[in-house]
């Protein structure tokens, strides 16, 4: 709305209220403006209202704090929340151990899992090691899969009598029971959100790599540089804005990660801020959750400026030009085979060992018992036995699951055609609007999902949706909630895929309909949708995978009303059933591999790039 | 009777000035050209008549039709106005075959299928594509989309066209053929006609009457011809014409121009500093002396088939010539130089105007 303010400026009018309403006149030639106000005014109501309102409520008293201050006027101003989480003694346990063990998780995780990550897409994208195609295929598996499968087949693994219940395979074999420290706690949360996170750093450092000239290499090799002098002094410093959004990607999403500390760290007391928010919030105390929540969100705000500090320079280094060049593999002599085997281990030990064990899991009768004999597909198709598992069924009679399974494609499905429909309206408002502010801010406002961790986002809407709002009916507990934090935590995405295909779409194909009378639907329907759906069935595509795989986000909005898959997962786990959850998470994966599959297929090439575009 | 008409037509982008109160007509079955550097404003003016940018000030009439008056608050949309636009990038649907491409608009409308296919297969004709109208944009040579984007054009019967550029993507060939293309169409559709270019050739060759344009202001106005041999300012006497006009700077001494290698006569009543401009086609050579000619030496040679372009040193002063024929000089050897007196132009320096006008 750049020019509507020079207007004003240039034309001090005699009759303001005339050039309002030439104003608003106007707006009817420029759909894009329309379509600006209109996802900003529905982004505002999602994104920005519900973050006012923890703030606020963080600030006053709620009725539930009258158990601790009876004469508290609820709704009157106080710091009694920060009070409790900040100053009084039971700040040690609400806020400055999670605080330490959700830094000390965020940075071990990052290090480990984006330095994992760079290394394999160094070795997929420069080196001549074999398998490629296949290989590079597989190690973004993890995409496809919960965070917390790992966690899962870790207790299958390592489990001990700490919490009582069956043994873990370990102790089955060898009969020693592995120490805690071994089998829950800060050791294996690390390890196994390493061996899971590793793959957003692998695709976006993958991603780079590829468009780092090999000319800008050979040059240095010309001025008399060694191998490795190129590799540390050209091509490593030219990553550094990918490497920078790799950690940064990794770090909030560690911070707000939810089922794997909460598997590996609640049975021994070991809270993160995402365990700690759900412990407050199942305890009624919404007002130490909110200040959690607002204090994870500071830490990820004050994360992403310390990146732009530190990368912001060297982000002039554009280099990335998209074009064509030769592609030059470093030879890696006689540690080809060395590193093809490294790389098919990692594979087996992050692919296929967890769904091995859960699949195992899921077919013994008595859990802890791993022989032949006992093995059973009672887990799977059992109609139910009181003597067993509490009488719950096998997974495929199960009414309860087959429910979640339907509400999970269901949430998918919605979550992505509304996140397309949205990612293509935003892209279309911010790209045809350049220039105007309006255009600017919207694109800020889809972004700023980015920096509320999952579980955060997921207290604020607890906040906001827990009561009706005007006409809006309260939300909690209904599965619109779901799929409406869905499409906005996977915004930032999706609008980014919107602009890029919008982008791809040169202005002039648009302008050439309009001239030639077609109006603004009929435009979207036979010229934008058609041109940009391979990017948009992409970007929607993967809001699909990560709603069918999301906990942190969901876990707190979740009731029996509305219980997805990964919900049940949660529930079976926390009642110790691990036959049914591992089935469920088996069941969940192969239905989300096959949905991908199809998909792909369907659409062609659209998925790869789509997963490289995040 | 006007067909177009611009009066006061202003518009800014963010402090940086486009248009600055611009007033223009265009009659009816007219071929009217702009023609200016990029940056000139001439887009920006074509694309305020085809609605596709709002002017800040000013008002648009096409026809009867007022389509834009800031002071009346009347803003027609570009998809009302009726209009024909080709763009510089043709802007095909890549997703349409050709046949698609034409028809889509004519669908939208819901014209019967009968009347669709009469204008698909005349407009393919008019620009003889029949063959290929099963084919896609991707696969077609940059001449067949060109091609492809007058027949979309034709098949909406505008009775005003608008192009931006349309040739400036051909290669140099191509260009040459389009262009008799796009002549050929003007006259066999008798359209209003708005072209947009930076070549002036293509603005001699096509034009009925051009307009120049620099830094969002007219520079002149008038047929080609007038445009070419009478410059009203230094602007366009630079700008057009390839190679460049010769200008020579010097101060009128006892009825002459004294520019130091050459002296030029003036008419009465000028004096002080000018500037003189001649074509380099207006200056007569002859390889032996002859009394009262300008000796100069060949500096630089440049055949290019028809003509060639001889660039001589007097004394100090380089003087551009153009010769018919294929002429082969040697660097340095000498040549006597007679100025048609007739062909030169008078500007002021400071304001940079012609004296005559």
């Amino acid at each position: 709305m750049a020019s509507t303010t020079e207007h004003s400026s240039t034309k001090p009018s005699l009759f303001s209220l005339r050039n309002f309403a030439y104003q608003l006149y106007r707006l009817k030639n420029r759909p894009e403006v329309i379509i600006a106000l209109l996802c900003l005014a529905f982004l505002g109501f999602v994104v920005l209202v519900p973050l006012f309102q923890i703030i606020r409520d963080a600030f006053s008293f709620q009725s539930y704090d009258t158990a601790y201050v009876p004469d508290a006027e609820v709704g009157a101003f106080t710091l009694f929340h920060f009070d409790r989480v900040f100053v009084q003694p039971i700040s040690k346990a609400l806020f400055i151990r999670p605080l330490l063990n959700s830094l000390g998780m965020g940075v071990a995780v990052t290090v480990i899992g984006v330095s994992v990550g760079s290394g394999l897409a160094w070795l997929m994208v420069r080196t001549n090691i074999h398998f490629k195609g296949v290989m590079s295929g597989m190690l973004v598996f993890p995409y496809m899969m919960p965070s917390w499968v790992m966690a899962l087949a870790w207790l299958i693994l390592f489990k001990n009598d700490r919490i009582g219940g069956a043994d873990g395979l370990l102790t089955s074999i060898f009969g020693v029971q592995p120490p805690d420290w071994i089998s829950y706690g800060f050791i294996p949360i690390v390890i196994t959100l390493s061996l899971h996170y590793y793959a957003y750093a692998y695709l976006l450092i993958s991603g780079a790599l590829v468009t780092v000239d090999n000319e800008l290499e050979e040059a240095g090799a010309i001025c008399g540089m060694s191998k490795w002098q190129r590799t540390w002094r050209i091509t490593v410093p030219l990553l550094i804005p990918a490497l920078g959004s790799a950690v940064v990607l990794t770090f909030i999403r560690i911070l707000g990660t939810f089922g794997t500390p909460a598997l590996l760290g609640l049975p021994v007391r070991f809270f993160t801020f995402s365990t700690q928010i759900y412990a407050s919030i199942n305890a009624r105390n919404q007002g130490d959750a909110y200040v959690l929540a607002l204090v994870l969100i500071v830490l990820a705000v004050t994360f992403i400026w310390i990146n732009s500090r530190i990368i912001g320079v060297r982000k002039s280094f554009v280099t990335m030009t998209g074009k064509g060049f030769r592609k030059r593999e470093t030879d890696l002599g006689i540690w080809r085979w060395p590193a093809t085997i490294g790389v098919i281990l990692f594979l087996l030990m992050t692919v296929a060992l967890p769904l091995v064990l859960l699949l195992w899991e899921s077919l013994t009768l008595t859990s802890g018992n791993y022989s032949l004999s006992n093995l059973t597909t009672y887990f799977w198709v059992g109609q139910g036995n009181v003597n067993l598992a509490y009488g719950e069924p096998g997974v495929l009679h199960n009414k309860g699951i087959l429910g979640a399974l339907t509400n999970s494609i269901k949430l998918g499905f919605s979550a992505a055609l509304f996140n397309g429909f949205l990612g293509l309206l935003v892209g279309y408002a911010v790209v045809r609007g350049r220039g105007l502010r309006l255009s600017k801010w919207l694109e800020g406002i889809a972004f700023a999902p980015y920096i509320f961790p999952s579980i955060a986002l997921g207290a604020i809407y607890i906040g906001m949706f827990s009561t009706s709002i005007g006409p809006i009916p309260a939300l909690y507990g209904s599965f619109a909630i779901l799929v409406l934090i869905t499409v906005v935590k996977n915004l930032p995405f999706t609008s980014r895929t919107g602009i890029a295909a919008m982008l791809q779409i040169d202005k002039s194909l648009e302008e050439t309909a309009r001239v030639q009378g077609i109006g603004w639907f009929r435009r979207m329907f036979r010229i934008i949708v058609p041109l940009s759906m391979s990017g948009l069935v992409a970007g929607m595509l993967l809001t699909f995978i990560t709603a069918m795989r999301e906990l942190s986000l969901i876990i707190l909005l979740i009731a029996p009303g509305n219980m997805v898959l990964t919900g049940v997962i949660f529930g079976y786990q926390e009642q110790d059933m691990s036959q049914h959850s591992g089935a469920v998470t088996l069941m969940l994966v192969l239905i989300i591999i096959v949905i991908s599959v199809i998909v792909r297929v369907l659409s062609g090439r659209a998925g790869v790039q789509g997963l490289n575009s995040n | 009777m006007e067909q177009i008409q611009l009066r006061g037509i202003k518009k800014s982008y963010g402090g940086e000035v486009a248009i600055k109160n611009l007033d223009l007509t265009v009659k009816s079955g007219e071929f009217l050209t702009i023609l200016g550097p990029s940056g000139c404003g001439k887009t920006t003016t074509l694309r305020a008549i085809a609605g596709l940018e709002e002017p800040d000030e000013g008002s648009i009439q096409l026809g009867d039709r007022v389509v834009f008056s800031r002071r009346d608050g009347i803003i027609v949309p570009p998809e009302k106005r009726g209009l024909g636009l080709i763009f510089q990038s043709y802007a095909l649907w890549p997703h349409m075959t050709v046949a698609k491409n034409i028809t889509l608009a004519l669908k939208e409308k819901k014209l019967p299928a009968a009347e669709i296919e009469t204008r698909l297969v005349t407009a393919l004709d008019m620009v003889q594509m029949s063959a290929l109208r099963e084919r896609y944009p991707s696969e077609l040579s940059g001449g067949q989309q060109q091609r492809v984007a007058v027949a979309r054009l034709i098949a909406l019967r505008p009775s005003i066209l608008l192009m931006d550029e349309p040739l400036s993507n051909l290669d140099a060939k191509l260009r040459t053929e389009m262009r008799a293309g796009l002549k050929r169409l003007h006259r066999d559709l008798n359209a209003t006609t708005v072209y947009v270019t930076h070549d002036q050739i293509e603005a001699l060759t096509l034009s009925d009457r051009v307009i120049v344009m620099h830094e969002g202001k007219i520079m002149q106005e008038g047929a080609p011809y007038d445009i070419y041999h009478h410059p009203e300012n230094l602007f366009v006497a630079e700008f057009i014409g390839d190679p460049g006009i010769n200008l020579f700077t010097g101060h009128v001494v006892d009825g002459q121009l004294d520019c130091g290698d050459l002296k030029l006569p003036v008419s009465e009543g000028m004096d002080g500093k000018l500037i003189a401009s001649i074509r380099p086609e207006n200056v007569r050579v002859s390889n032996d002396a002859k009394k009262g000619w300008l000796e100069a030496k060949v500096e630089n040679v440049q055949p290019t088939g028809a003509d060639t372009i001889i660039q001589v040193f007097a004394g100090e002063t380089v003087i551009t010539l153009v010769q018919s024929g294929f002429i082969t000089m040697d660097y340095g050897a000498p040549l006597w130089l007679d100025f048609d007196l007739s062909a030169l132009n008078f500007f002021d320096p400071q304001t940079k105007t012609n004296l005559a006008s």
